[in-house]
């Protein structure tokens, strides 16, 4: 599926963009040579049996937004009001962070 | 990617801003600036960007800037800051609004979006920048002094959610300095406040500087969520 933005998006570039920055904050966390978990859209982010702890989270939110920006040259705020008041969290799976990065980004597209 | 030092002073325009920024400058630093208005002065190493500290949109796209100039910024100094001296009873509300936008929400928006930077390279120096009026409770200064307050416990909360990072960040509280900020400010006011001090003269730009320097060290990786209140005022 392609969203309206300056270069079209799909979500499967999403999907890896936040697999990227997840591995890397990973990483990060536990040095270059551990073995990292396989990575998907069913990955869990918060809650049971996440791969990441709140503060982990917080740096992959960061690094999504940066690369958002660096690579792809959209400037969101992922944490905003909206997201933190929602039902179902929008940063409880990779693929639910990848659908709210598309949402935000056709909404920014139709707002341009 | 610059092997120098990248350094973000907001509030360059004049007085310890400028100051900061000639101090960085001439020190080997890529210094970056932020003011509403635009600097009658240039420096090589110098780049200045015109906006509103609480501006969230302009403070993000000088982020975006920096980010892709220099890859990375290592010292953040929330200096900008305006003040009204007056009684309570005499303050309209939107005095009080104008203070907080810029004196806390543009603090909090520079140290959100500087963190973003930082982080990625777990390292950060930041500095905010506070005043004795915190600690000597001044009167006809209760908004200035109020919003100084909120930049301090901001500032100490906000060391202790970056430390994780490899990121400090530090309050500097200056006394009377001959600035644009105090030029309204009576005689008589100002001369009783250094009388109040410990140390018994106005402050100096090179004693923010020192300050600021001890702070931004990469030695100073152990000191964070602190106030240094200078002149000598408990």
């Amino acid at each position: 599926m392609t969203y309206s933005s300056e270069v079209p998006i799909e979500r499967a570039g999403i999907i890896e963009l936040i697999t990227t920055s997840a591995q890397d904050v990973l990483q990060m966390r536990d040095g270059a040579g551990e073995q990292l978990p396989v990575l998907g859209e069913e990955t869990r982010l918060i809650g049971q049996g996440a791969i990441l702890d709140s503060l982990g989270l917080v740096s992959l939110i960061v690094e999504v937004e940066q690369r958002l920006s660096d690579e792809l040259g959209i400037n969101l705020i992922l944490a905003d009001e909206r997201a933190m008041s929602q039902k179902r969290s929008p940063f409880r799976s990779i693929g639910a962070l990848a659908d709210y990065i598309c949402d935000l980004i056709a909404e920014q597209g139709a707002h341009a | 990617m610059p092997d120098q030092e990248v350094v973000l002073i907001t509030g360059t325009r004049t007085g310890i801003g400028r100051f900061l920024a000639e101090h960085f400058v001439s020190r080997g630093a890529l210094v970056e600036g932020c003011s509403r208005n635009p600097p009658d002065w240039s420096l090589e190493g110098y780049t200045h960007h015109c906006l509103d500290v609480a501006d969230e949109g302009a403070v993000r796209a000088m982020f975006v800037d920096i980010q892709k100039r220099h890859g990375r910024l290592d010292v953040l100094i929330n200096n900008a800051g305006i003040a009204s001296m007056n009684h309570i009873l005499l303050t309209p509300l939107a005095t009080l609004e104008k203070i907080m936008a810029t004196n806390l929400y543009g603090t909090f928006l520079m140290c959100r979006e500087a963190v973003k930077l930082m982080q990625r390279h777990r390292y950060g120096r930041i500095v905010n920048l506070s005043t004795v009026a915190v600690n000597m409770r001044l009167e006809g200064e209760a908004a200035y002094a109020a919003s100084k307050s909120a930049v301090v416990t901001f500032s100490q909360i906000l060391a202790k959610e970056v430390a994780p990072f490899g990121i400090t960040c530090n309050v500097v509280a200056p006394t009377p300095i001959e600035t644009d900020l105090i030029r309204h400010v009576p005689e008589e006011k100002i001369r009783r406040i250094v009388e109040s001090q410990a140390i018994k003269r106005a402050g100096t730009f090179e004693d923010v500087a020192n300050v600021v320097d001890f702070f931004v060290k990469k030695e100073s990786s152990f000191i964070t969520g602190q106030v240094i209140t200078l002149g000598g005022i408990l």
